[in-house]
């Protein structure tokens, strides 16, 4: 660049200017948490326990069918300090944690390649739809006559229920971004490479993590599918294998407590991992995060 | 138009860029649009030239072709290096700061890691905005988005700055305002500036030269060099009584329209 010199500027454009940007402030950012997006799930959930003990306590099914929630509290527990529940939930979660991975980079892949060309969109956005929608234990049966009862067949199954999703958001986040930024970026001096890094990916930033996060959803899904019908002894015991071999002792508390643990793990990873990357991802560029 | 400088004849003066007999057409389906039809111009090292013409005449689609994001349907156009391009909208990064965005042109224009904060100060401070470097876009107002825009431009390196009516959605004293940093910055730096706008009265404070282009298809109707002294304000009586001509001759250009 030519190097300007430091001529000195009027004293009154330089004073009307910073009172412009003065007038012009944005207001400064306020933070605070709001306690009844908190509270008010907490007394829902409350409620729902007080109602299923009232239907426990009037007897309409039998005790084997319909535990107190006491009774369910009590299995939980237990499964809780003799380690069961704690090796169950760890797991399913190394498995899901394995196989997301494996999906964020094979989905992240596809998606890049498939996002440069507009016939390539064209051609594999409505059939990575279609996977989307199908439900994920279709594959169970397929998986299974291709890896017999292995890991394979789960890590298989987690792959077909995350990888479209993620692969369908990048993509659909690099269809989106405005003309505008990607003519930005080439009037810059970007590359090809350098384009896709520094503004096409970026870009679909925020798109991408809800397919993300949707694929982080699928992946548990599947998982949990997979261990159910995939159990073998060999396979280590995740909480699908709990839920299922409390069906196979018809230990209805185990069952509960399984299905508990299993929406716990769901919630905990989408609030303390998914929502805080959103939520800053979304509040970097000045758009407000839905929800919480 | 073909500029033939004083100077050309001891001196070949080469410039920054020269647009020779280039047409436009845009084809979609069987409704062929021209958008430009045979331009010519140049634009020699450190000349402020002003695009003028009615919406939809073209000005875009020539400073597309300058900055090389498009190509001409015939005819050349050469620049002597990739001249920076600002839009009406600032076209900044929202997911970066400020300074984020004028880094990463000083990045991309293979300015050393070491050397960028120094330059990206630098740069925040000569549009006046050195304490905003970590605000976000939506942080800035749109008279700051433009000036970080201005600065990211400037960052890039090039000796030719394309502006495409960047200061249209801003209101009257902040366009004021960035006419004068404008102006300073241009005499300050010596590049050459192609300016376009459809506000006759901004064409005149602004450039050495207005080239006033026709519409459907774009041609150059006339140009107009101004000799109006610099620094000069948009109230000047000089600005005044040459955009009055200016606005008649774009006034009888758009009623060919109407009768044809
Ligand atoms: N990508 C495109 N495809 C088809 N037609 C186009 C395209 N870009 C521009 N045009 C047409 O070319 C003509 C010139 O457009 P251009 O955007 O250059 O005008 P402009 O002078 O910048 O107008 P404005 O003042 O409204 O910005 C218009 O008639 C427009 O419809
Ligand atoms: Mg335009």
């Amino acid at each position: 660049m030519p190097q300007p010199d430091l001529v000195k500027e009027s004293p009154e454009l330089a004073s009307v200017s910073d009172g412009l940007d003065a007038l012009e402030q944005a207001p400064p950012r306020r933070r605070r948490i709001d306690w009844t997006a908190i509270v008010a799930p907490i007394l829902v959930l409350a409620a729902f326990v007080g109602i299923w003990h009232f239907v426990w306590w009037t007897a309409w099914k039998p005790e084997s069918t319909l535990p107190s929630p006491a009774t369910v509290g009590q299995s939980l527990w237990t499964s809780i300090t003799d380690g069961t529940a704690l090796e169950a939930v760890w797991t399913s979660l190394s498995r899901a944690i394995l196989g997301f991975a494996i999906a964020v980079v094979a989905g992240t892949v596809l998606g890049v390649l498939v996002g440069q060309f507009s016939l390539l969109r064209k051609g594999f956005r409505p059939i990575l739809s279609a996977l989307q929608s199908l439900p994920s234990v279709a594959w169970v049966p397929f998986a299974i006559m291709w890896f017999s009862l292995s890991p394979g067949t789960i890590y298989f199954v987690i792959l077909m229920g995350a990888v479209p999703s993620i692969a369908n958001g990048l993509i659909g986040g690099l269809d989106q971004t405005p003309p505008l930024l990607r003519k930005a970026g080439v009037v810059l001096g970007a590359g090809r490479l350098q384009l896709i890094r520094k503004v096409l990916l970026p870009a679909a930033l925020p798109t991408y993590l809800t397919g993300l996060k949707q694929g982080w959803a699928f992946s548990w899904r599947s998982l949990m599918a997979a261990e159910v019908i995939v159990n073998s002894p060999d396979l280590g015991t995740g909480l699908g294998q709990l839920l299922e071999n409390g069906r196979e002792m018809l230990d209805m508390p185990s069952v509960i407590a399984s299905i508990f643990l299993i929406l716990v793990v769901g919630v905990v990873v989408e609030l303390c991992v998914f929502a805080p990357i959103e939520r800053k991802v979304l509040r970097d560029r000045g758009l407000s995060a839905s929800g919480l | 138009m073909t500029l033939v400088d004083e100077r050309s004849a001891h001196t070949e003066v080469v410039p920054r860029a020269s647009v020779r007999a280039v047409t436009k057409v845009f084809s979609q389906g069987s409704q062929a649009v021209t958008a430009l039809d045979g331009i010519d111009l140049d634009v020699t090292p450190g000349e402020f030239v002003t695009v003028l013409g009615a919406s939809g005449c073209g000005k875009s689609t020539l400073l597309q072709l300058l900055a090389g994001l498009d190509k001409p349907t015939s005819g050349t156009v050469e620049t002597s290096s990739q001249p920076a391009l600002m839009f009406q909208e600032s076209a900044l990064f929202p997911w970066l700061t400020a300074a984020g965005n004028v880094e990463l042109a000083l990045k991309l224009a293979g300015v050393p890691r070491k050397e960028r904060p120094e330059r990206v100060q630098e740069l925040l401070e000569l549009v006046r905005l050195g304490a905003a470097g970590d605000r976000r876009v939506h942080e800035l107002s749109g008279g700051q988005r433009q000036r970080i825009a201005l600065a990211r431009s400037l960052g890039q390196g090039a000796d030719l700055l394309l502006m495409d009516e960047p200061f249209a959605a801003l209101d009257a004293i902040t366009r004021d305002v960035l006419h004068e940093e404008l102006s300073d910055l241009w005499q300050r730096t010596g590049m050459s500036v192609v300016f376009v706008t459809h506000n006759v009265r901004e064409a005149v404070r602004l450039g050495q030269r207005v080239v006033l282009l026709s519409s459907r298809p774009g041609r150059v109707l006339r140009t107009w060099d101004i000799e109006l002294s610099q620094p000069r304000t948009i109230e000047d009586p000089g600005v005044g009584a040459l955009s009055a001509e200016i606005t008649a001759a774009l006034r009888q250009e758009i009623s060919r329209h109407a009768a044809a």
